[in-house]
């Protein structure tokens, strides 16, 4: 065994713990060390818990020294998206509004890794809400991808993705509404699962948008994922869109051969707009594949070209509505009166630009001025606009040419998904159109940004299930992703067909050359 | 929808803010006028297709309504609820009055 934890996978490191060849201590200490290394550098954690990771992994080392059973995760370290509530830690969702707010419980899934003994060592950064493909949008600053620290990591979970990437933790949890695991694992080069829709418990994830939102596991190889999302996934009474199905033996599926496995490419993935690097690295994966066993075939999803349109009113619809919740008076940031230009202790460029003259003059009462103003100063330009877009696409006379408009193209994107099922058992593709993006490329520009999502958003409208792991590099030494969506409840493909892909290939086993 | 472009004013972007129960400052009313009709400019395409026949979908699962036993289950208690507000006397939320009055809690 290596003496260095950080070179370790998770199904190793879980191995190592339980056979006392390491002690999850030692593991814990030499992430956290990390962690402290890279974090300036990177910025992927909103929050480190030393002391609380330490006394988990202690607890871990002393049960385990005493013969008393230790869960599937034991002393392994895992960073946790900051939209996912934690009792003991603050959970922000990287916005000015939750600043500082502890949630009174956990998220499931939280619970979840903690009963499987797991150590939590922080919160990672993301996009406001988990609203954006670049991790800009974050209150606290943008995330570097760890490959080009000038480059975005992709967003929203640009945080857990960094993290893994940088050798912070060897798992993180994600949560993708419209590719917010995949695009980000695709751009900083690690395995990204979005479960189907349901899989995974969404209570305690603070809600973006409840019909497409799903938690899922970041990590730099499918072992590593399939580990994870055993520990995560089952019905919880506490989320009753959570599915009731048994949740399979993942890890044991993985080495199944690929013969005769059917994929589906899609020719208007090639179309104008992919990256020639993308689309090379994009190709030598289904040659890979075809070594695998596996048979190539082209399929047609006829309307996914509407994906972003439809996500981009649904989406902002579910948000608008989600988010009322933000009323200054329950919990989170609330205006004081005569303290609009009293910001927060947030600084930087976005409370600065909206204290220029007031455009409302007038409100109905004392109490709608306190949420207008509490809204004002809590959220962010991009989460203003989506919650904006969505109000107006649902308000009186548009609801039906918009939102409802949007949900009947929805049934189409699903139904192509279900007929392309058909005559395949997966669909192969890139995640995103480009390798990692310069920050600032397209901050100002919020059109450009919804683009990003142009290959993972249909899988969330059809609620499938989708995984993007690295396919190859760029010349200039950046990574490529690739993509597999499967149908409903079709993890178990999903992972094996990646494993296996990652038992011919070593792009997974790549490490940024990042100087700390 | 017609599928010309729709364009959104600024009185009209005004009233979206006021629904969304959303400040804005004239800078941001400018911004928000300008890019919020671009992306209503660009959602709007959909409007071309057929979707004559099609129901809409509002969730992926087919799902059907889901039956618990109406028990009394542990609930979070008021004191770990009220922490987190940002103002409360020991048993309610405080917020500014709704009627008559004014000022604020």
């Amino acid at each position: 065994m290596p003496s260095d934890p950080l070179q370790l996978s998770a199904v190793e490191i879980v191995a190592a713990v339980r056979s006392g060849d390491l002690t999850a201590t030692a593991c814990t200490e030499a992430f956290l060390d990390r962690i402290a290394r890279t974090n300036g550098t990177l910025n992927a954690f909103l929050c480190v818990d030393r002391e609380g990771a330490l006394a988990r992994a202690s607890d871990v080392d002393a049960r385990r020294r005493a013969g008393r059973p230790l869960g599937p995760l034991a002393g392994l370290p895992v960073g946790v998206k900051d939209a996912l509530c934690t009792a003991d830690l603050p959970t922000t969702c990287a916005s000015k509004m939750l600043a500082g707010y502890r949630p009174p419980y956990d998220a499931e899934v939280v619970a979840r890794l903690r009963r499987a003994d797991a150590v939590i060592v922080g919160k990672t950064n993301m996009d406001e809400f988990a609203m954006g493909g670049s991790n800009e949008n974050s209150a606290f600053g943008p995330v570097a991808n760890p490959w080009d620290t000038s480059r975005a990591p992709g967003g929203s979970s640009g945080g857990s993705a960094a993290c893994v990437a940088a050798d912070m933790a060897p798992v993180a949890i994600g949560s993708d509404t419209g590719g917010s695991i995949r695009q980000p694992a695709g751009l900083c080069g690690i395995t990204g699962l979005k479960p189907t829709y349901g899989r995974v418990s969404r209570r305690g994830l603070v809600a973006f948008a409840s019909s497409l939102d799903q938690i899922g596991p970041m990590a730099r190889s499918a072992a590593d994922c399939a580990l994870t999302l055993e520990a995560i996934a089952g019905h919880d009474p506490g989320d009753s869109t959570s599915l009731t199905d048994a949740v399979p033996d993942y890890s044991r599926m993985l080495d199944k051969p690929l013969t005769g496995l059917r994929i589906g490419r899609v020719p208007e993935h090639f179309a104008a707009g992919l990256d020639p690097e993308v689309a090379r690295g994009v190709e030598e994966a289904f040659a890979v594949f075809r070594e695998l066993g596996a048979t190539v075939h082209d399929v047609r999803l006829p309307h996914a070209h509407h994906g972003i349109p439809t996500y981009y009113l649904i989406a902002p619809c579910e948000a608008s509505s989600n988010l009322a919740r933000y009323d200054g008076a329950h919990y989170g940031h609330r205006a004081e009166p005569g303290g609009g230009h009293r910001a927060e202790p947030g600084k930087g460029h976005r409370a600065a630009d909206g204290r220029d003259a007031d455009a409302t003059a007038a409100f109905e009462s004392p109490l709608v001025e306190m949420y207008c103003r509490s809204r004002a100063e809590g959220f962010g330009p991009e989460v203003k606009r989506r919650i904006m877009l969505g109000t107006y696409a649902l308000s009186a006379g548009y609801y039906d040419a918009y939102y409802a408009k949007a949900l009947r193209v929805r049934r189409l994107i699903r139904q192509d998904y279900l007929d392309a099922f058909e005559s395949v058992d997966l669909i192969g593709g890139p995640v995103s159109a480009t390798a990692a993006f310069p920050l600032g490329e397209k901050t100002g520009d919020p059109l450009a940004m919804y683009l990003v999502d142009m290959y993972t958003v249909t899988a969330n409208l059809a609620g499938v299930g989708g995984i993007s792991f690295p396919c190859g590099f760029t010349a200039g030494g950046l990574p490529i992703g690739f993509q597999l969506q499967a149908p409903a409840l079709a993890e178990s493909l999903l992972l094996n067909a990646t494993d296996r892909f990652q038992s011919l290939t070593d792009w997974h086993r790549r490490r940024p050359p990042l100087a700390v | 929808m017609s599928s010309a472009s729709p364009s959104l004013s600024r009185q009209d972007v005004a009233k979206v803010a006021l629904l969304s129960r959303l400040a804005l400052s004239e800078r941001e009313l400018d911004h928000l006028t300008g890019e919020l009709s671009k992306i209503v400019g660009f959602v709007s395409q959909l409007a071309d297709v057929d979707t004559s026949a099609v129901e809409p979908l509002a969730h992926p699962l087919d799902s059907q309504n889901v039956f618990r036993d109406d028990v009394v289950t542990p609930s979070l208690t008021r004191e770990s609820v009220l922490r987190s507000a940002p103002r409360h006397d020991g048993e309610s939320f405080l917020v500014p009055a709704v009627l008559g009055e004014t000022g604020a809690a």
